[in-house]
């Protein structure tokens, strides 16, 4: 039998490495790769407490951000493109001209 | 015992395959490792009593968000960060700012583990209440979501309906239909 | 060990090997049975009546050189025929292929024949059937040529567009047998109507979700019509332009068993599986039920759809792309969805 605290120490251990890969990445499509390992850590969370207090809400619940992650992922994948097109480098750095 | 090595094998693998995600220099593989450590987190979704959301995991997540991804990739031809830059500016070589942020960063996991661990109710083992069987039907989830989550099901499929056409739209070119 | 476990071992090892020599029967059925439809003999000389044909074309293929062009990527250019065939033959677990047995009263609790029996099979078959994209999407990318690249994007493309229509075709079963576990809806099938003589098979009720989900298949299989992006006379081969030896083997080896795949979960779902042999009743069912050799049917039915693939393929010219894309999202799909909705309110209609 698992603690429920392990699962829960997954869940931070992944939503650190996505944030980390969010500072710390210089590729726009490597920076929406960590937003999704940080989706995915929250759903771990859910679904072990939905496991925990034996109801089926936790994975309703992570249908819902399964179905928004991939809208996002969507969206966010245009908007790269659209950008690439502009600026042909995916640098975010290259992005700065509003920059003050 | 074989379940405990079952939950340390694939959240070992989940945990690896994240971390090597965001130190691969190309996103190719950066992608490709991506779909293992979903894979990974699928398995413990199944150990969890989940098995519908682990199938759904595979299909939505490994089945089709990377595959956008993929197609992305090749589509731009997504360059590899500059070798030169890329030994530059890694994490571990930059002063200051980014060792700070490592420092902290571990420090965050490590108090939240911490806190985690005092809540006395939580080292109960997951699995305790409740039956497994009864919650892993997609009988009761599909009455649950319908009855109790309609509403948010409703927006859930207008926000895919916007998410669509915005992406049509914003990823068209100039002249194009 | 248990002789249970031991006897379910063997069933798993007999399931992968029953695969693999498919996939090399299929090369000489289709070769045969294309030549026969051309009117001349097929293969005839390795063997008799060519048999041993599929054994000489493998040897063939395991004697070439190993190629891999300059600035393929050197992992992903293996991993892709590896992914391709593992997703082949890993679709293949969750399907049942026979009843309970025995073993002639050796056992004292029956063992199901079928490689594993999860009560969301359906539902798995489909997310592993959709990891297959990706051995085609990095085999058309890693070989670092224009018209694998070409092939391997329009490949993938037109499976996840059809993977859609073949998801809806599976939703209408799975909302008529009320259970997502493949074996729950084989035996869902039993029984007969209209006073014994057409058995309760759910093509019966579902003869245009039969259909689509047919045409889904062989989409996904990127078999004719829908196979333009192997196709030799457009695209050189497609993404396999730069493979050869084994790692080319893999490719039509990985679609073969996709197509066995597709004709077992067809058989599964819509023509009763292994129970009844033929779409009336004969007298040869009651002896089937009571010997048990409902496997043997279902293979039977099985090769009856190959053969109608390899006919499919041999007789109708090819789609275009931009007619193949438009035919899966603006007439299939629609149709897929309107079938799903007619099935949902006549369950409920009849039901409550």
């Amino acid at each position: 039998m698992i603690p429920l605290s392990h699962y829960l120490v997954v869940s931070a251990i992944l939503f650190a490495i996505g944030s980390a890969g969010v500072f710390l990445r210089k590729n726009l499509i490597t920076i929406l790769l960590s937003v999704e390992i940080m989706l995915n850590a929250v759903n771990l969370s859910f679904v072990a407490f939905g496991r925990f207090n034996g109801t089926v809400d936790g994975q309703i619940i992570t249908f819902f951000v399964m179905t928004v992650a991939a809208a996002e992922a969507a969206v966010g994948l245009a908007l790269v493109i659209a950008l690439f097109r502009g600026r042909e480098s995916l640098n975010p750095d290259a992005f700065t001209s509003l920059k003050w | 015992m074989p379940e405990s090595l079952l939950f340390y094998v694939l959240s070992g693998l989940a945990v690896g395959a994240s971390a090597l995600v965001i130190g691969q220099r190309n996103p190719m593989y950066s992608v490709l490792l991506l779909i293992v450590s979903f894979a990974a987190l699928a398995g413990l979704y199944i150990t969890l009593d989940a098995p519908f959301v682990a199938v759904a995991q595979m299909i939505i997540y490994a089945g089709a968000i990377m595959v956008l991804f993929l197609f992305v990739v090749m589509l731009l031809n997504a360059p590899q960060e500059d070798a030169a830059e890329w030994d530059r500016t890694h994490p571990l070589r930059r002063p200051g700012f980014a060792r700070i942020g490592i420092v902290l960063a571990v420090l965050l996991v490590a108090e939240l583990g911490w806190a985690l661990a005092k809540v006395v109710s939580l080292g109960s083992p997951v699995g305790g209440r409740g039956d497994g069987a009864a919650i892993s039907s997609v009988r009761e989830m599909g009455r649950v979501l319908f009855t109790q989550y309609s509403f948010a099901f409703e927006a859930t499929s207008v926000l895919i309906l916007v998410a669509m056409v915005g992406a049509v739209v914003l990823a068209r070119r100039e002249g194009d239909v | 060990m248990d002789l249970r476990l031991f006897v379910q071992f063997v069933i798993i090892f007999l399931a992968f090997f029953m695969l693999v020599n498919a996939s090399a029967v299929l090369v000489l059925a289709e070769r045969k049975v294309m030549g026969f439809m051309q009117q001349r003999y097929g293969p005839y000389l390795v063997g008799p009546h060519g048999m041993l044909q599929p054994l000489a074309d493998i040897l063939k293929l395991l004697m070439k050189e190993e190629l891999r062009p300059k600035g393929a990527d050197k992992w992903l250019f293996t991993l892709a025929p590896v992914l391709a065939v593992t997703a082949a033959f890993a679709a293949f677990a969750t399907v049942p292929f026979g009843g309970e047995t025995t073993l002639f009263g050796l056992l004292d609790r029956p063992v199901k024949l079928g490689a594993a029996d999860v009560n969301v099979g359906v539902l798995v078959i489909f997310a592993i059937t959709s990891m297959g994209v990706y051995g085609i999407v990095l085999a058309g990318w890693s070989s670092n040529s224009k018209y694998a690249l070409f092939g391997g994007l329009r490949a993938s493309a037109q499976m996840i567009s059809y993977e859609l229509s073949y998801a809806t075709a599976l939703a209408a079963i799975i909302l008529l047998a009320g259970s997502m576990s493949v074996r729950e809806m084989v035996d869902s099938q039993t029984g007969y109507w209209l006073g014994g003589w057409i058995p309760k098979w759910y093509i019966f009720v579902q003869p245009i979700g039969f259909i689509i989900y047919f045409i889904a298949g062989v989409a996904e299989t990127n078999r004719a019509p829908f196979d333009f992006p192997e196709a030799e006379q457009e695209l050189v081969a497609g993404f396999n332009t730069e493979y050869s030896s084994v790692r080319f083997a893999l490719f039509p080896q990985a679609e073969y068993v996709n197509m066995v795949t597709v004709s077992a979960v067809a058989t599964d779902l819509f023509l009763g599986g292994w129970h009844g042999l033929a779409p009336f009743w004969t007298p040869a069912d009651y002896y089937i039920e009571l010997w048990n050799i409902g496997w043997l049917i279902f293979f039977m039915k099985i090769g009856g759809i190959l053969f109608f693939y390899i006919w499919m393929r041999w007789t109708v010219p090819r789609y275009r792309y931009d007619q193949l894309m438009k035919f899966g999202w603006k007439y299939l799909l629609p149709a897929s969805v309107i079938n799903l909705l007619v099935t949902a309110a006549a369950v409920l209609y009849f039901n409550a």
